[in-house]
């Protein structure tokens, strides 16, 4: 479990790019890994890197302090796709806390939330007015699902209560699906399954 | 008298649903699931497993576990000594580690001596694990595969492989329902991959996310079960996590014969239980959309998501939008360009898309008697050792390789491009798999997607062509 975010106020990153995908984020020959560190090196890989290895000096990622853009703005449909939770794993080891669009996949969605990772899906407007300024400073307030901004009306998002409840005080699940173990061997009873 | 809720016509989706719930969904929490069934290969576990030994925890249901290994996995043979040739020293620990995990835990592990070995959603079907009704999850998005038997199949994250391995079950919002009714029938020489990326064109990329689809009418029960399966492990495609179809008397044939399917009498009893998931008459779904079988063409994509479709023979549209330009860039496609301009440089068949007999024996059928275009090079990779020993029974893989082409052990192989078989930078493939992103196949592989039949027609030709003038050239 990822350590408990409340509230974050950093600097994003635009990839304006519609329907970035997970081979986008990190390619499937990193996939080999048995590990779920260190994949921040690799993410948008053949994005940020030409064919010999070097960093394309125009890439949004290889020009700014990761550590002060922390919120990503992406266009729709950002993380379709295959299910590797590589791809949060490499996002949040890049420095990522949050991802912003106006969709976002499912399972993306799903894994992230699991890695302290928060997925936002805002209206076109405020999508719009976010992609024209990359470097904009952005609070996101968890306990109130709401982002604020410097010159623009504050903005309130909602999140899968369950997954907020998590973020916000650092539940596990695995450890509260465990607790449900009664519940589990119960159903195992009643549909005949045994154990 | 309220009415009855027990009355009210339900989905086939939400009858699957209602039987897996151990818990059920509140405002704070999500249903608790329970996984009839969990696939699992060497990529998306190894994670999960450490996170099991990291807190002293068994895998809760072994019997409901089952592994194999498909995506690191080199489809040419060991050398003289035995070794095979990973692309890496990782992915040889990678195969290793799940070898090791499956040992551990007690998990049955089709592994490299397994005649059973194969891609898991060839795999899973063709040993009867695969049932109507049931839950199944595996850390791969091409899990919706699984419901072309009527079971509710989705891919799952690696944390969720973790919740899955140690208390079998999965925290779960109920998603919203689509059914896709598909009137009429395919034209002959048009398939279920032809089919399924004119679903995809039709919803949009990201069109179904948010929903299960179920797909129904008259095209859709025509098809065959590797037809179905084809269909529905595309699903993703739209953004929706699974696909399904209700199980008929084309589900209960395939099941009877195989290995982990009921047998004899509790078969028979099954099979009744099984053909009642269906849709109930009146039974709403929260979006419908209605699509033409006869209206459809062999397919192929032209850009870099699988939406972006056209019959072949079509020239290259005009961009609509920024992405289409991003894409056309990306392929080095020209809008109104055809596709004898387009030089084709790999093919390849196979993947849990088309890696089953019945595609091995389309793409067979166009190649027989035929050799492959000098300058192309062809790839066959069947989806299972099932699939291998069949078709190498029948005969396929000597057509293969007296075309020109080279047949490979089974495994993902060149749809995900990790174990070695790859696409090189610049190269144009037309491949029989699910995705065609940019450098899907390897940096810079340009990938176009289309059917067995339309993958070995351009092998042929050397461009795309519609495989229905070569089939009718034959007969001629």
């Amino acid at each position: 479990m990822s350590e408990p975010f409340r509230a974050l106020t950093s600097r994003t990153i635009v990839l304006p790019q519609e329907s970035i995908d997970t081979d986008q984020i990190i390619p499937a020959r990193f996939l080999t890994t048995t590990s779920r560190d260190g994949l921040g090196a690799k993410a948008f890989f053949d994005w940020r890197y030409d064919i010999t290895g070097a960093p394309k000096p125009e890439f949004a990622l290889n020009i700014v302090d990761p550590t002060e853009h922390r919120i990503l703005v992406a266009g729709a449909n950002f993380g379709c796709g295959s299910s590797r939770e590589h791809a949060p794993w490499a996002l949040a080891d890049y420095g990522f806390r949050a991802v912003i669009s106006t969709s976002i996949a499912d399972i993306f969605t799903s894994n992230a939330l699991k890695n302290g990772l928060l997925p936002i899906e805002v209206d076109a407007e405020t999508h719009a007015a976010l992609l024209e300024r990359p470097g904009y400073k952005i609070t996101i307030d968890l306990e109130r699902c709401e982002l604020r901004f410097a010159n623009l009306a504050p903005v309130s998002f909602r999140v899968e209560p369950f997954a907020r409840r998590c973020l916000l005080d650092g539940v596990d699940t695995l450890g509260w699906l465990l607790d449900r173990s009664a519940a589990i061997a119960a159903y195992e009873h009643k549909r005949g399954l045994g154990t | 008298m309220p009415p009855d809720p027990s009355a009210a016509p339900l989905t086939l989706f939400e009858k699957v649903w209602r039987t897996h719930v151990v818990t059920p969904e509140t405002e704070e929490t999500p249903a608790v699931l329970y996984v009839d069934m969990h696939l699992v290969h060497e990529v998306t576990s190894p994670q999960a497993f450490a996170e099991l030994d990291a807190r002293g925890l068994k895998v809760r249901r072994p019997d409901k576990t089952y592994a194999t290994l498909d995506h690191s996995t080199p489809t040419l043979p060991p050398d003289e000594n035995g070794e095979r040739p990973y692309v890496t020293a990782e992915a040889k620990a990678q195969v290793a580690a799940l070898e090791r995990n499956c040992a551990a835990h007690g998990v049955t592990l089709a592994g490299w001596d397994s005649a059973d070995r194969g891609i898991v959603h060839v795999m899973g079907p063709e040993l009867g694990l695969t049932h109507p009704g049931s839950l199944i999850v595996c850390g791969d998005s091409h899990t919706a595969t699984h419901g072309a038997f009527g079971a509710l199949a989705f891919g799952i994250g690696t944390s969720e492989v973790g919740h899955v391995l140690a208390t079998q079950c999965l925290l779960q919002r109920k998603p919203k329902t689509l059914r896709v009714n598909i009137i009429n029938s395919l034209q002959s020489g048009v398939s279920a991959k032809d089919m399924a990326l004119s679903v995809i064109a039709a919803l949009g990329f990201g069109g179904g996310t948010g929903f299960v689809i179920e797909y129904a009418g008259e095209a859709v029960r025509a098809l065959d079960m590797e037809g179905r399966m084809t269909l529905c492990n595309m699903t993703i495609e739209t953004g929706a996590r699974a696909g399904m179809v209700a199980p008929d008397q084309t589900t209960i044939a395939w099941l009877r014969v195989r290995r982990h399917a009921p047998q004899g009498t509790a078969f028979e009893a099954k099979a009744a239980e099984w053909l009642n998931l269906v849709s109930d008459e009146g039974a709403v779904f929260d979006k419908e959309i209605h699509l033409d079988a006869a209206t459809m063409a062999p397919m192929a994509t032209w850009g870099t998501t699988p939406d972006m479709s056209a019959p072949i023979g079509a020239p290259t549209p005009t961009p609509r939008s920024q992405a289409d330009e991003r894409a056309l860039t990306y392929m080095r496609f020209e809008p109104g360009g055809q596709a004898r301009d387009h030089t084709v440089d790999i093919v390849f068949v196979g993947s849990c898309t088309n890696g089953r007999i019945s595609d091995l024996r389309a793409a067979a059928a166009l190649l027989r008697g035929r050799k492959i275009k000098e300058g192309v090079r062809m790839l066959v990779a069947p989806g299972s050792e099932a699939v291998r020993r069949e078709a190498e029974a029948e005969g396929l893989d000597r057509i293969f390789t007296e075309a020109g082409a080279e047949w490979r052990l089974p495994g993902c192989s060149m749809c995900i491009a990790m174990n070695g078989d790859v696409v090189p930078p610049g190269a144009l493939a037309v491949s029989t798999s699910n995705r065609n992103f940019e450098g899907r196949q390897g940096k810079g592989a340009r990938t176009i997607l289309a059917s067995p039949a339309s993958a070995a027609a351009a092998a042929v030709a050397g461009y795309l062509v519609d495989p229905r003038t070569l089939t009718e050239a034959a007969h001629v």
